[in-house]
């Protein structure tokens, strides 16, 4: 559960609940930067929150992934519950495929995200569409593909508090 | 300590793992299933929303901060050329409306007279205030702008919003220092025109990816390509002669009961840049309640305008 991925040599620190909720809150401050209509903007909050649901399903769950989608539909003054529905919808698929994502290099591990993402777009779009609104194009689905391009270094930056330094020292045990 | 206290101690959380994830999904779901339920059909959570965008408001504040800057650098390196040509641009704009302008008041007053003589109702001027449009909202479904004017500033829910070219949407959420508009081009926003050329009353509704439609006409109106359509006033909201939009295509296929009319905005309606927030057109009441009007101590308007005869 520690590692970057678990077929690595490298063990990690264990992670602080403090940084978790701190890159989740700035996630959400991603979120909130205006850029209208333009198509491929990763869903922060979405990545970050499959990140944290993948490496730490102990700690980060749907209950958190219902309240950041809760201020999440206030801030894009959407639906109250669109966001909140998809994100723990996500959270759940994501802590399912923990246990397996992790034992993939981080570019299979991308590839296993892509789907969650999608799906997420995918039923905020179903609950939009029953409710009347319009199809906003097939771009729409972009910001998905844009996302998992940068699973790689979002990955290794999140992950940045965690790594020990690399010196050896004979008298520690690992 | 006894060798039994360390057996009654709690195990190390292995296997804490909370509720069934199933369960959990299950709960959280029907939570956020009761939540879209509550706000699309009974609208109950608008307190609990404006609680929570009080909040994070200095956060997006913040956020806008460096927009705006980039937006003023780009703005402060426009080259001197530019910024002269659109000078002499609203130069030559003024020297033209400057005709109807300076007659307006003259024809107010003259229409102010003609409505008093004829005993008609007179027309109502509203308030009107300029606001910032602050950003786009960040949902692809809808077509929302927020600006930067709430209920601080007296803006109230059901507002019109035009620009220097025609309306451009209504005000649909109020926040204490911002407010939401929905723009004239989403799929949920309909405003009641008529035909310049003709008078023609419609319904105008937006028909998503920035076009509109006029709605429920007979195949054989008199419509044609490049007809301006202007409010209509029916609703009690908009005033009415306000430009809308243009027709640019028409469809009249038999085989359907109403033609499929394409228009597009008159103003700027997805572009950035500074609105008028029109004041809440009061309602004026109808002839029988004029009568009654006059009856009470207030003075009704029937009686103003007899008033207005009698100078």
């Amino acid at each position: 559960m520690i590692q970057p991925t678990h077929s690595s040599r490298r063990i990690l620190l264990p992670v602080s609940g403090w940084f978790i909720h701190f890159t989740l809150v700035s996630a959400l401050v991603l979120n909130l930067i205006p850029f209208g209509r333009l198509p491929g903007i990763p869903d922060w909050v979405a990545l970050v929150l499959a990140f944290w649901c993948i490496h730490q399903p102990l700690k980060v769950g749907m209950g958190t992934a219902f309240f950041f989608g809760l201020v999440m539909d206030v801030a894009n003054a959407n639906i109250m519950g669109q966001h909140a529905l998809a994100y723990v919808l996500l959270a759940f698929a994501a802590g399912g495929l923990s246990r397996r994502v992790l034992w993939f290099p981080l570019v299979q591990q991308a590839l296993h995200v892509l789907p969650l993402l999608l799906g997420t777009q995918l039923v905020m779009l179903l609950i939009r569409m029953a409710t009347g609104a319009e199809f906003p194009g097939i771009l729409y689905f972009l910001s998905s593909f844009v996302a998992i391009l940068i699973w790689h270094p979002v990955s290794l930056l999140l992950l940045l508090p965690q790594y020990r330094p690399v010196e050896r020292d004979d008298n520690r045990p690992i | 300590m006894s060798a039994g206290g360390h057996i009654g101690h709690s195990p190390p959380p292995f296997f804490k793992r909370g509720p069934a994830p199933l369960a959990q999904l299950t709960l959280f779901v029907s939570f956020a299933l009761l939540l879209l339920v509550a706000d699309l059909r009974y609208g109950t959570l608008e307190p609990t929303r404006l609680m929570i965008a009080t909040l994070l408001w200095p956060v997006q504040k913040a956020v806008l901060l460096p927009v705006e800057g980039a937006n003023d650098a780009g703005s402060y390196f426009a080259n001197l050329t530019s910024l002269q040509q659109e000078n002499a641009e609203l130069r030559k704009r003024q020297l033209a409306q400057a005709n109807l302008l300076l007659r307006q008041a003259h024809l107010d007053n003259e229409n102010l007279r003609l409505r008093a003589l004829l005993e008609m109702q007179e027309k109502l001027d509203v308030p009107a205030r300029a606001a910032d449009i602050l950003y786009a909202a960040r949902d692809p479904f809808s077509r929302r702008i927020v600006v930067d004017r709430g209920s601080a500033h007296e803006v109230e829910l059901g507002q019109a919003v035009i620009d220097d070219l025609g309306v451009i949407g209504q005000v649909t959420r109020v926040f204490p220092l911002t407010s939401e508009v929905t723009l004239l081009t989403d799929k949920n926003q309909a405003i009641p025109v008529q035909v310049g050329r003709n008078g023609l009353r419609a319904i105008l509704a937006g028909a998503g990816s920035g076009t509109m439609e006029l709605k429920f006409l007979p195949a054989n109106a008199d419509v044609q390509p490049g007809d301006t359509l202007v409010t209509s006033g029916l609703d009690g909201i908009y005033l009415p002669g306000l430009p809308v939009a243009r027709v640019t295509s028409i469809d009249r296929n038999n085989s359907f009961s109403f033609a499929r009319i394409e228009c597009v905005p008159l103003a700027g309606v997805e572009r950035h840049g500074q609105v008028l927030v029109l004041g809440k057109r009061r309602i004026l009441p109808m002839p029988e309640e004029a009568e009654d009007a006059v009856k009470k101590p207030t003075m009704g308007r029937k009686a103003r305008a007899a008033a207005l005869k009698s100078h």
